[in-house]
């Protein structure tokens, strides 16, 4: 299945980013596997110590499992001075879980991230793909809530 | 040709796509239709409106009315009041007692002029626009060299921070006998509070493409690599298409316009980096590595992506070429302060009235901005500070808010113009708490490559811990403006040369404040 996605693309280093981010988002578990990385490693004729290194250096990889959806909530200074903490309370008490951390149901994983570029609506996270802004502890029940229906 | 009453602007953006715009645009289409409106009232689709709304924002002209957080219930009601019986629904307006309109100063804007004016999904809107015109100049009409010359007669300064002058940066490329040279497009914006880049990109993607399209002209590329962060899905989704439409238009492949000049442009995907925008660990990420930057010089502009000569300019930089090539850049010069000229895309964030965008002159005072442009300050609350430019920009207190805001008045702080973003804090917020904030994102953002930055940004950090914690004292709030210091003489890149703005600023303008907190 590794090889299948790597073979999309043209076997040359700088392509590198891109066959990590299609594995990423195409396991279910959204991570990279280290078997992942060995067969990247053999693919690109590029050592596994460089892809671990590429892996761990940007913060959108992961090299553990996650859940099925995750969260990433902004906590650089326009949406810390807007209330970010309190939202990153309800989170946590909301999902049981510390950040970084995934729900036991797998449904859901908390990381914070920096600056997403929508400060205008501060405070924001976002859910997989999608950007939610004007955060309010409500407002992030309903979001929890509709996504949680969404998957079952 | 339709003539209209009046023109529905829709804002598409990431805020509103989530709020469900699309949905909304159907409504109000078929009401339209249902109240046999459609002939009169014209909805169209854009790009970033100029204020910053909750949910879905409209702007009607030539009323200029603005709304706010429009729901797909409200359609009929404001069907019926506004288009149907002409009195705005003060309800839904962006401010409801109607005193404060966002002023839209298109006259005088250049990268902005057609951002919520024109479909930044249709290449024809935009060449209705004027587009491409600089492009064909340029490309039929001047050498390579005249398109730099008039760059350099411009004064077009980068636009990414450090303020180099654009036509000298092209000039070091140009002259070089390299069988490949590129343009790589810095569009990785990672600085907290700093989005003009995605704003002008969604807003008018075409504009960029035609700045890169003379940019690689001008210095003999023939391959372009735009490099995005890959939570801007929206920009992405609209260069793609815009890049399409060029290669269906002849104005990107072989032969371009039968002038003999070949130019391709694709699009890079980061993965999550604020280091990423330091031009040289943005080469480093094109070519699949670490983003750790690279030892300076050779400069990229001699040894680059791939060892080849690679020109690295901001999106805002590129944006603002097809305006000085078309005009010429006697024109461009008319714009700005002396020493500065052109104009600067600004994001207004905090306690202000009305958080939103604007391009001003070059020059223009914080003052100005934050009154004319913002709204002036949210009911109930007084100015304290405004942080510019972001994680690695400065406080400027009360008494700074009339200083122009160029590169030669800003002097020792003018790389925080770059970024444009100005976040403006009320007289509870503390900066302390603020400074920890952004001590705490560089932390996290320090690539590890160079021990001053990779330890310093640790110490800062623990140190501004331990003073918004009451533990503090102020032999650690000199140690902390003594480490960044230290920092920004020894560190390998911008990065770590940056908090010394913050910390320096906030300890020079507010010390009362870490006097009164490390006395607890």
């Amino acid at each position: 299945m590794y090889l299948e996605i790597c073979q999309k693309y043209a076997p040359e280093k700088d392509n590198l980013i891109y066959i990590l981010h299609d594995i990423q988002d195409t396991h279910p578990q959204h991570y990279i596997s280290e078997e992942a990385v060995q067969v990247v490693s053999e693919y690109l004729k590029v050592p596994p110590n460089h892809i671990f290194g590429v892996l761990t250096f940007y913060t959108m990889y992961s090299t553990k499992p996650r859940g099925k959806n995750i969260i990433r909530l902004c906590e650089s200074p326009p949406c810390y001075i807007k209330g970010s903490e309190n939202i990153l309370r309800k989170l946590k008490t909301q999902l049981g879980v510390e950040t970084g951390e995934t729900t036991k149901d797998g449904l859901f994983t908390l990381e914070l991230c920096a600056c997403l570029g929508v400060c205008g609506n501060a405070p924001v996270m976002m859910v997989n793909n999608d950007v939610y802004g004007d955060l309010t502890e409500e407002k992030v029940e309903d979001i929890l809530a509709r996504i949680a229906r969404g998957n079952q | 040709m339709k003539f209209f009453r009046s023109h529905v602007l829709v804002g598409i953006n990431e805020t509103s796509l989530q709020a469900g715009v699309q949905d909304f645009i159907k409504a109000l289409r078929n009401e339209l239709a249902k109240q046999n409106l459609q002939e009169e009232i014209n909805v169209l689709e854009t790009g970033p409106l100029g204020f910053f709304g909750r949910g879905v924002c409209l702007s009607v002209f030539p009323e200029n009315v603005n709304y706010q957080d429009v729901k797909v219930e409200d359609v009929p009601e404001l069907v019926e009041e506004h288009f149907l019986k002409g009195r705005p629904l003060s309800r839904l307006q962006l401010d409801s007692a109607g005193k404060f309109t966002p002023k839209f100063n298109y006259d005088k804007r250049i990268v902005l002029r057609n951002s919520g004016i024109i479909d930044p999904e249709s290449i024809d809107e935009y060449i209705g626009a004027g587009g491409y015109e600089a492009l064909e100049k340029a490309l039929l009409q001047m050498k390579p060299a005249d398109i730099i010359a008039e760059v350099k007669k411009s004064g077009l300064k980068g636009r990414g921070g450090a303020g180099f002058p654009t036509g000298v940066k092209w000039s070091f490329t140009a002259p070089l006998d390299a069988p490949q040279k590129y343009i790589v497009v810095n569009a990785d914006e990672g600085e907290p509070g700093t989005f003009k880049d995605r704003l002008i990109m969604e807003g008018d993607p075409h504009q960029l493409l035609e700045g890169i399209m003379i940019a690689a002209r001008a210095v003999g590329a023939t391959k372009a690599w735009i490099y995005i962060r890959g939570e801007y899905k929206l920009c992405i989704e609209r260069l793609q298409k815009a890049i399409a439409q060029c290669k269906e238009y002849g104005l990107l492949g072989k032969n371009i316009l039968e002038s003999g000049f070949d130019l391709d442009i694709d699009i890079r995907i980061g993965a999550g980096a604020y280091v990423c925008g330091e031009e040289t660990a943005l080469i480093e990420s094109l070519e699949g590595n670490r983003g750790n930057p690279r030892w300076k010089p050779p400069f990229p502009g001699v040894k680059g992506l791939w060892q080849a000569p690679t020109v690295v300019n901001n999106v805002e930089t590129l944006a603002n070429v097809p305006f000085i090539i078309k005009n010429g850049a006697d024109v461009y010069l008319s714009y700005g302060s002396e020493g500065c000229p052109g104009t600067k895309v600004y994001t207004i964030l905090g306690d202000v009235a009305h958080p939103g965008l604007c391009e001003v002159d070059m020059g223009t005072t914080l003052r100005t901005i934050i009154n004319e442009y913002a709204g002036g300050m949210k009911k109930g609350f007084r100015f304290k500070a405004a942080l510019v430019g972001g994680a690695a920009g400065v406080f400027l207190p009360e008494k700074m808010l009339d200083v122009q805001m160029d590169f030669p008045h800003l002097n020792e702080y003018a790389a925080v113009l770059g970024s444009g973003a100005i976040l403006v804090l009320n007289e509870h917020q503390s900066v302390v708490d603020m400074l920890w904030s952004i001590l705490k994102f560089f932390r996290h953002e320090s690539c590890g490559k160079c021990a001053p930055c990779r330890n310093g940004c640790q110490q800062l950090y623990r140190l501004i811990t331990k003073i918004k914690k009451g533990n503090g004292t102020m032999e650690d709030v000199d140690l902390m403006v003594s480490i960044a210091q230290t920092m920004f003489s020894t560190s390998f890149c911008a990065l770590g040369q940056s908090p010394i703005m913050a910390v320096r600023s906030a300890v020079d303008h507010f010390k009362d404040e870490f006097i009164e907190i490390t006395k607890k």
